[in-house]
């Protein structure tokens, strides 16, 4: 059966972002990028598929500026046996980024498709549940364990109070938690050898998407500071205060 | 103006969230009617036509709906809020799973966990880890949001006198099914709802260390949290991160125990109304954070604080 897995270009998790101090937007000049760490689980998953032969194709697909391609490269040397860029300007918004992976499922016929549960960037936890609602598929959310069987695949989710497992028919979409899997990295051969593999590039046209915008960003600004702290010296100045300053405990 | 508030519930009774999300819906400024879907959920529905402020409860009482298969409840919800300008969920694991689904089906976008309401298109969100807060404006002319619940008071459980209404739609998209689960009960507070949060990191080293905050959890009616690292590791389970990718509190007391502060971690947690951390290493970012910082081992600082509380 084919994987098709969705990756993203973000801002590396290290990084602090800010706004701009004329508040337009984030600054985001000379940051490191990255894949989104969800993603990275997602092809993990993917490729352990693979490798238990469950899995026949791993494909990587990204939505965004030539940049992006670095993302799929980077989940090739991962394991992914070949990449689509969908290639669009960059901030689209996850409703236009599902259809154009709906686009992708029509031309590929995946049997699975992996997700992250949330871009950590725009945290919206949207796509992969869009595109099952637009693709007519089953959804795995919040995956912590996904298990295929025969024509099922069976996933157990991370939910309010513990897990839940979901019995899916196939074809399904899963989008994954941080504790599905801990990613590989790539090694050098295997990074060389994913500069060679196949990465076909689309337009929005070829998929016979139309790149709507359905949200304006007005501004962005940085949260309220908190203000500086004390150090306490020990224990009974800690209660002290909790009690007579700050007088959130009896 | 109308907003549909689609209920949070575990079928027996009426979650805590759903009252954080009509305080954002009337915020809005638009008649309020709640949709509760499940089975056998009419004390749900009971408890959801007491809130103050509610004009209809609408409950979708079917087998179907039992235990919220996205592919099902969001059939129903695009379908019932096909008459309503706002459909307007809190921003839950549960409710996470289906509202972009509606507003897939809708063709519509989602504007995830607002944290302001502006004006009847104008919202704000925290993004990147909610080092900056969006504003952002819809264009759509129905709007599928999720609340942050931390950002609302609750609206009072009691006053209202909605009328209940039973709707008949049943909606099974027959390609998916509830296999089992397993479902920790705690007789603590819920996390996102708790006055005071106590929350241990990897300086824990294991789970059964964890006891050292119970004590503690006990003297002051605290829900117990924990960072990635500890989930990670296996000290306590998943539903207990706080953080950009688990839970967002905003307690009045929040306790960092054994947590650097990491910015993920920080997310879940910083606008907690008073903030403690208690970390050996003094440069810890946790303490950029902190009201009161105390630069202790866990080991010794914990059960003094408990005998001491
Ligand atoms: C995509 C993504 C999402 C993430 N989401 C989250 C999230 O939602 N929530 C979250 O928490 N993290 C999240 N993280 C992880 C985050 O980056 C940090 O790795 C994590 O928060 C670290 O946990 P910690 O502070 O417990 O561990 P560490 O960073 O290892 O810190 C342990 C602390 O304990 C202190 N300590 C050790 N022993 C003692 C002792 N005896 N007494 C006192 N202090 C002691 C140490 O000084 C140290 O400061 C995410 C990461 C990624 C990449
Ligand atoms: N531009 C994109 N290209 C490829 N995949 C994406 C893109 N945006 C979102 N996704 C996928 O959808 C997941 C959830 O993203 P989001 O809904 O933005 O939080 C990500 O982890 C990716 O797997």
């Amino acid at each position: 059966m084919k994987v098709l897995v969705a990756v993203k270009r973000v801002v590396d998790y290290n990084v602090k972002v800010r706004a701009k101090a004329d508040g337009s937007d984030v600054d985001l000049n000379n940051v490191k990028m990255a894949i989104n760490p969800f993603c990275e689980i997602a092809v993990e998953e993917a490729v352990r598929l693979k490798e238990a032969g469950v899995a026949t194709e791993v494909i990587a697909v990204s939505v965004g500026e030539k940049s992006c391609q670095e993302q799929i490269r980077t989940a090739m040397a991962l394991g992914a046996d070949r990449g689509i860029q969908v290639e669009t300007d960059a901030g689209v918004e996850p409703l236009v980024v599902a259809k154009l992976l709906k686009g992708v499922v029509d031309k590929e016929q995946p049997q699975l498709v992996i997700l992250g549960k949330q871009s950590i960037d725009g945290d919206n936890n949207q796509t992969g549940q869009m595109l099952g609602a637009l693709a007519n598929m089953a959804q795995g959310t919040f995956a912590s364990e996904v298990v295929v069987d025969g024509d099922k695949v069976n996933v157990t989710r991370e939910v309010d109070g513990g897990l839940q497992t979901v019995s899916l028919n196939l074809p399904a979409i899963v989008t994954t938690d941080l504790r599905l899997n801990e990613p590989r990295y790539a090694s050098l051969p295997n990074i060389m050898k994913a500069k060679k593999k196949q990465l076909d590039v689309y337009s929005p046209a070829d998929l016979g998407v139309e790149v709507t915008s359905h949200l304006t960003q007005v501004k962005v600004e940085p949260p309220a500071e908190r203000k500086a702290g004390v150090k306490v010296a020990d224990v009974d100045e800690l209660i002290d205060k909790l009690k007579n300053e700050a007088k959130v405990i009896s | 103006m109308s907003t549909l508030v689609i209920a949070e519930h575990d079928n027996g009774s009426l979650k805590g969230a759903t009252l954080n999300t009509v305080a954002a819906a009337q915020a809005m400024g638009a008649d309020i009617d709640i949709l509760v879907a499940g089975a056998n959920c009419g004390s749900v529905a009971e408890a959801a036509a007491a809130v103050a402020g509610v004009g209809k409860v609408l409950v979708a009482d079917n087998a179907a709906y039992e235990h919220q298969l996205a592919e099902n409840v969001s059939l129903l919800i695009a379908e019932v809020g096909a008459g309503y300008d706002n459909i307007v969920a809190p921003a839950t694991p549960n409710c996470k799973n289906f509202m972009p689904r509606v507003a897939a089906l809708l063709d519509v976008a989602q504007i995830s966990e607002i944290t302001s309401v502006e004006s009847a298109d104008t919202f704000q969100r925290p993004i990147y880890a909610g080092n900056v807060i969006a504003t952002v404006q819809s264009s759509d002319a129905k709007k599928v949001i999720t609340v942050r619940t931390t950002a609302y008071d609750a609206a009072p459980a009691e006053g209202g006198s909605a009328t209940i209404e039973a709707l008949d739609a049943v909606h099974d998209a027959g390609i998916s099914s509830f296999v089992g689960e397993e479902v920790a009960v705690s007789d603590r507070p819920e996390l996102t709802a708790a006055a005071v949060v106590i929350s241990g990191g990897r300086g824990m080293q294991n789970g059964e260390n964890f006891k050292l905050l119970d004590g503690i959890a006990d003297k002051l009616g605290a829900a117990i949290g924990a960072s990635r690292a500890a989930v990670d590791a296996g000290f306590v389970p998943n539903d207990m991160q706080v953080g950009q990718t688990g839970k967002i509190v905003a307690p009045d007391l929040y306790i960092a125990v054994g947590i650097s502060g990491a910015i993920q971690h920080l997310a879940g947690m910083k606008d907690s109304k008073v903030i403690v951390a208690i970390n050996k290493d003094e440069d810890a970012p946790i303490f950029q954070v902190a009201d009161y910082g105390l630069v202790a081992d866990l080991f010794d600082a914990l059960p003094e604080l408990e005998a001491k509380l």
